[in-house]
């Protein structure tokens, strides 16, 4: 028999007073945890469980629990069972090790450090229940000074800007990263919310073109699903440079996902691999960068704005810096944080740095050199609720891209094992009887919900502040206080301690 | 930052503070005494907490109308030798002498005050490339940021700010603003939630014309600041005074927007109220919205902006702080509370209370001998 050198790290518990024997669980494990013995008596396997919790879900009795495993390794401080059980998987089998979703490393998360303020006496609180909110938000260049036509009359000539009803916007992830079903709940979500969703790497399936004034259309190096009618489809286009789950390294979709109406959106042959390469290979310098805005402007005859989004790494103020005068309209950058279908794991929790510090550097530069006014900022990387979209906008955020949190709101129970292609709930996966979990319609539902609350969430704290209107936040640094921070740290945030 | 025991100053923390406001203005541009403008702020006593008292006047210098008239404190003699030098080198200094007092047991702690009527010396304004009032404006922020113990509280054209540490209507006293006259008046009485002891930090707040009194305290404050200190203004003193007038300096200086303009931006309608509005006005709206986003105003505030042959009034787009307008005959009176102005005219041929975000603007119907350019009046 071959030797486990890995323990399964979950224990699956049923409650067998509370079993009915149904097999719903069996049905809906991916993972073939749930089965049935030749007696048709119900059956564990934990080694392939992944806590998903698909199976806790959908039992009817409340019959399964599932917990971390009760076995112990001989780990220490400096060996942790997820350093070891590394080891043993990259003995057995010579591969980069994979992960999937943002890094779980115990790098400090700023927003968790970071406080807001409220108005007391000197400055009367506003309740949203009885004035009037504005979270409306736009994006864009702001193009040259005021020009005056007959009469003096000003000309309203901004250039072409994205309208968000919210600061909020579904970040990209690729068809074929996640599932059709996924794509439509978003796009549907995104129009009733009048925000954007971004199609990812991967272009936009034929059937969702219809969302284009609410799509931003993504163009990464490996240019999948590129054409002229996917760029004057969207609301805007999105170069990607970089993602936060793995800078410097490029994309991989495997063959296997490469199947029917994927392959053709993505326009490459069924099987094979879609990969997108670590640069740009028409990029190797900023002014390359500013060639591709320019040539994408080109193609869609100067109706939408461009984003770059890059990672956020150790000197992403002067890069970004140099995106504000590539001709770009927003830069998005991606945190250390942040989620990803599959990457290697050693990038994922080691290259990078958060998205607090990095948008708080970026937002301090561009003022220094006096271009922040021209470009608009987007951050994301993990921002997990709307305390986290308040804390983005005051730090200087103009939006935030949330991806994960989206995902949360169509099921997805953060089990990491995107890279697996077995989601149990629909989203990462091309499974039809999985995808087929996943309604759009209930999806788009949930989504508008989850923003619809944040929204009032942050109406409360805006209202808190005796602040009516986002752009009185955007860049409001005096409404941050930080706890458990060094100097520098605060320095590098541009925020006061709390008490000071 | 190390203070030891002595109460932070303006510009070390960020102070808020409430107040009164008055203002008088005189369309046919007849001159007003500045006591009658003392009298009404005095009204609202209350208001204030005596920390803080402050007028501006316009059309007070007729005889040297065309020289900018630098009113400055100096803490030491040194800083005045220091900053005398500096302003010959750049100015023909045409007069200059003591601000005349009187002394009172009320107001003490007073700087050096002096008054100095420059003009650019030609050859310098031509090597610097600039216009004359950005000239003057980098010449006053140098000053008031590099030379330690000298501050520049006034700086425009036929006009003057006198301000200081105490109630109003004593620092009225003190500066005995009975002997000056002009077409417009504007006071402030401060309540500071701290205990400032300098005088540089009482209002108005100025840079060359433009002066600006202020009640509330603004929410979008470092939204602004950070916005504003990106095209070379120095919010040194970290108050919403100081942020307003930059504000508005900015927009009609260097953006061209008309008065009418630049209040539609730092009071932006709400988005419900520009959907409403017909399409090119609608356009306008949005424009100046999107594009001036990071100078929107929020918070409550009300502000009287002086400038040369005209005023501003403007409160906050929800109106929380009180502010009321009274006409009679050719004179305007505007002031946080109605006693302010029944004081000093008990009969208006009407009185009424601005909406939020209403720009109240008057202009002299002829302006002054040598009127100040750029696109003030309306």
């Amino acid at each position: 028999m071959k030797i486990q050198y890995i323990a399964p790290s979950f224990e699956v518990a049923r409650d067998n007073a509370r079993c009915t024997g149904c097999g719903i669980c069996v049905q809906q494990c991916p993972n073939g945890v749930h089965g049935r013995d030749a007696a048709g008596n119900l059956t564990i396997d934990e080694r392939g469980c992944v806590n998903c919790q698909r199976c806790v879900a959908c039992c009817p009795v409340g019959a399964l629990k599932v917990f971390p495993s009760r076995n112990c390794w001989n780990g220490s401080p400096n060996w942790s069972a997820g350093a070891i059980a590394d080891i043993y998987r990259q003995a057995e089998t010579g591969g980069v090790l994979l992960s999937s979703m943002g890094s779980p490393g115990k790098i400090p998360v700023y927003w968790d450090r970071i406080l807001l303020n409220a108005s007391q006496v000197t400055n009367p609180s506003i309740d949203p229940l009885r004035e009037p909110m504005e979270t409306r938000t736009f994006l864009g260049a702001r193009g040259g000074r005021p020009r005056r036509g007959a009469g003096g009359r000003l000309i309203p000539d901004l250039p072409p800007r994205l309208e968000l009803q919210v600061p909020v916007m579904f970040a990209a992830m690729s068809y074929g990263s996640v599932s059709y079903n996924a794509h439509a709940s978003l796009a549907r979500a995104a129009r009733e919310l009048g925000i954007c969703w971004n199609t990812g790497e991967g272009g936009l399936h034929r059937d969702l073109y219809e969302y284009g004034p609410n799509t931003i259309v993504q163009v990464a190096s490996g240019r999948f699903g590129v054409h002229p009618g996917y760029l004057k489809a969207g609301a805007a286009i999105e170069i990607k440079m970089g993602q936060g789950a793995k800078p410097g390294i490029g994309g991989h979709l495997p063959g296997s996902k490469i199947v029917g109406d994927i392959s053709r959106t993505r326009m490459i042959p069924e099987g094979t691999d879609a990969i997108s390469p670590a640069p740009h290979h028409d990029i190797y310098s900023i002014e390359d960068l500013r060639q591709l805005v320019c040539s994408l402007k080109e193609a869609t005859g100067y109706e939408k704005p461009v984003l770059v989004k890059v990672a956020a790494v150790h000197n992403v103020a002067a890069i970004a810096s140099g995106i504000a005068r590539s001709g770009a309209d927003i830069i998005a950058i991606d945190g250390f944080r942040g989620g990803t279908g599959a990457a290697p794991t050693m990038i994922r929790d080691n290259v990078g740095i958060p998205i607090e510090l990095a948008l708080a550097s970026v937002d301090t530069r561009l003022r220094q050199e006096g271009i922040r006014g021209e470009v608009s900022l987007v951050a994301g990387g993990s921002i997990r609720c709307s305390a986290d979209v308040v804390k983005a906008v005051a730090l200087g955020a103009d939006a935030v891209y949330i991806g994960t949190a989206a995902l949360m709101a169509l099921g997805c129970h953060l089990c990491r094992s995107c890279h697996s292609g077995r989601c149990a709930w629909g989203i990462a996966t091309q499974r039809p009887d999985l995808t087929a979990r996943l309604d759009p319609q209930e999806g788009a539902r949930r989504l508008v919900n989850l923003i619809t609350a944040w929204r009032r969430e942050m109406e409360e704290m805006m209202g808190g502040m005796g602040i009516n209107s986002i752009e009185a936040l955007r860049g409001n640094r005096l409404m941050l206080r930080g706890v458990g921070m060094t100097r520098k740290e605060l320095e590098i945030l541009g925020i006061k301690h709390a008490g000071d | 930052m190390d203070m030891g025991n002595r109460p932070p100053r303006e510009g070390e923390v960020r102070i808020p503070s409430g107040c009164a406001i008055s203002g008088v203005f005189s369309r046919s541009g007849e001159a007003i005494g500045g006591g009658e403008m003392v009298r009404s702020i005095a009204v609202m006593h209350d208001r204030s907490n005596g920390l803080g008292g402050g007028f501006a006047g316009y059309g007070i210098y007729p005889q040297y109308a065309d020289l900018y008239a630098f009113h400055i404190f100096f803490d030491t003699c040194a800083a005045k030798e220091e900053c005398e030098k500096f302003l010959e080198r750049r100015f023909d200094v045409v007069n200059l002498s003591k601000i005349p007092v009187r002394k009172t047991p009320r107001v003490t702690g007073e700087p050096l005050i002096w008054r100095y009527f420059v003009t650019p010396l030609p050859t310098r304004l031509a090597d610097s490339h600039l216009d004359e009032e950005e000239f003057t404006v980098r010449c006053v922020f140098y000053i008031n940021t590099r030379i330690d113990g000298a501050y520049v509280f006034s700086s425009g054209k036929n006009m003057g700010v006198f301000k200081g540490v105490g109630f109003p209507e004593d620092i009225g006293e003190f500066y005995r603003l009975e002997e000056y006259a002009g077409y417009c008046w504007t006071a402030h009485g401060r309540y500071p939630t701290n205990t400032p002891g300098w005088w540089g930090g009482a209002h108005p707040f100025a840079l060359l014309d433009r002066t600006v009194v202020h009640n509330g305290e603004i929410s979008s404050y470092d939204a602004n600041r950070r916005y504003l200190e990106m095209y070379g203004y120095h919010c040194s003193l970290q108050t919403d005074t100081e942020v307003l007038t930059y504000l508005f300096d900015y927009l009609q200086r260097r953006e061209g927007l008309t008065l009418e303009e630049a209040a539609r931006v730092a009071a932006a309608p709400f988005w419900s109220t520009i959907r409403r509005l017909p399409p090119e006005e609608r356009a306008i709206s949005t424009y100046l919205r999107e594009r001036y986003a990071s100078l929107l105003v929020t918070g409550p505030f009300s502000i009287l902006l002086g400038f040369t042959g005209g005023i501003l009034a403007l409160n906050d787009r929800l109106k929380l702080r009180s502010m009321v307008v009274g006409e009679r005959g050719d004179r305007v009176y505007i002031a946080s509370e109605e006693c302010a102005i029944r004081e000093v005219a008990p009969e208006l041929d009407r009185l009424w209370a601005p909406r939020g975000g209403e720009a109240v603007i008057y202009t002299l119907d002829r302006l002054p001998r040598k009127a100040a350019k750029g696109g003030n009046a309306q």
